[in-house]
């Protein structure tokens, strides 16, 4: 039932900004054609990326899995387990809610929050869409954040260790 | 065909058919900004606030990742600052508000709230040394 409903907020999205252009053009038509034309150019634009991405995303659909991380989170310690929480949070895919019964499951065994932290900040980096990003803004930039954000991701997993050590959460 | 190609074909096919509809709205939309609206117009010219206007916006749009880098991509193109558009994106992906209601149940409201809150506060600092680093390259 959710799935149905978030497949159709994007289309009542769609709807909107249809709407929006009826409405502009019966004020202002002469903007509607540029604004269709740019429109255009984006899509022309980012259609050979698509193509990629989707090879990426059956690649990583074809071999990754909720219970192949599964067997490699929350098993080791030390520096370790931050590493395997930034790798099990860039390589997850799909919705985030797919996710959380899987980390609910990994408190249960005594993975700390920092861990689920650092994992959940991961899923910011996405194998599949960097050519979507490199397209836009080249892979110096894709680069730079990525290390940042995995940086920046155990970071935020130690001070919610330390959270939790002082009996907050 | 194998079982298994089968599913992630399917799995992936319907992951971008689902982004789709919010592409094509965003790619319009951004094309009717870009005509109607001047490129003066967007947003300040401090870095902080812009980022925290980046930030703010990230935190409150969901979807896939695919639609920010579209959109922030299109931002930088009208004049919007890298920082800004950073912030948003980082945001975009690490902020949940829309999931944080599942979050809460899930995983607890103490830890959902604070991982949002921080990572609203990290979106920002991201942002300011990502860009910080590309000006030493």
């Amino acid at each position: 039932m959710k799935k149905t409903e978030k497949s159709y907020a994007g289309w009542y999205f769609l709807l909107t900004v249809a709407i929006l252009y009826v409405i502009i053009g019966l004020f202002k038509i002469e903007v509607i054609l540029p604004a269709l034309k740019f429109s255009l150019k984006i899509v022309r634009n980012i259609l050979p990326v698509f193509l990629v991405i989707f090879a990426l995303m059956v690649a990583f659909n074809l071999f990754i899995s909720p219970y192949a991380v599964r067997k490699y989170l929350g098993k080791s310690s030390g520096s370790r387990r931050w590493l395997i929480a930034v790798g099990g949070g860039i390589i997850s895919t799909g919705p985030i809610y797919m996710w959380y019964p899987m980390l609910k499951e990994l408190r249960k065994e005594g993975v700390q929050y920092g861990f689920v932290a650092t994992f959940l900040y991961n899923r910011a980096i996405k194998p599949p869409l960097i050519p979507m990003m490199i397209a836009y803004f080249g892979w110096k930039y894709t680069v730079v954040l990525a290390v940042v954000m995995a940086t920046i991701s155990v970071i935020q997993g130690i001070i919610f260790e330390k959270i939790e050590g002082g009996g907050f959460l | 065909m194998d079982a298994r190609l089968k599913s992630a074909l399917t799995k992936s096919a319907r992951a971008m058919s689902n982004s789709l509809p919010v592409l094509a709205g965003v790619v319009l939309l951004v094309g009717l900004t870009h005509t109607l609206i001047p490129k003066f117009f967007y947003f300040s010219k401090n870095a902080v606030l812009d980022s925290i206007i980046g930030s703010g916006l990230g935190s409150v749009l969901a979807g896939n990742p695919l639609t920010s880098y579209v959109l922030g991509g299109e931002l930088v193109k009208q004049g919007v600052s890298l920082v800004t558009v950073t912030s948003f994106l980082v945001a975009w992906v690490t902020v949940g508000l829309v999931q944080l209601p599942a979050e809460v149940i899930m995983l607890g409201r103490r830890f959902a709230i604070l991982r949002n809150i921080s990572s609203f506060a990290f979106s920002i600092i991201v942002a300011i040394i990502t860009v910080f680093i590309l000006g030493l390259l």
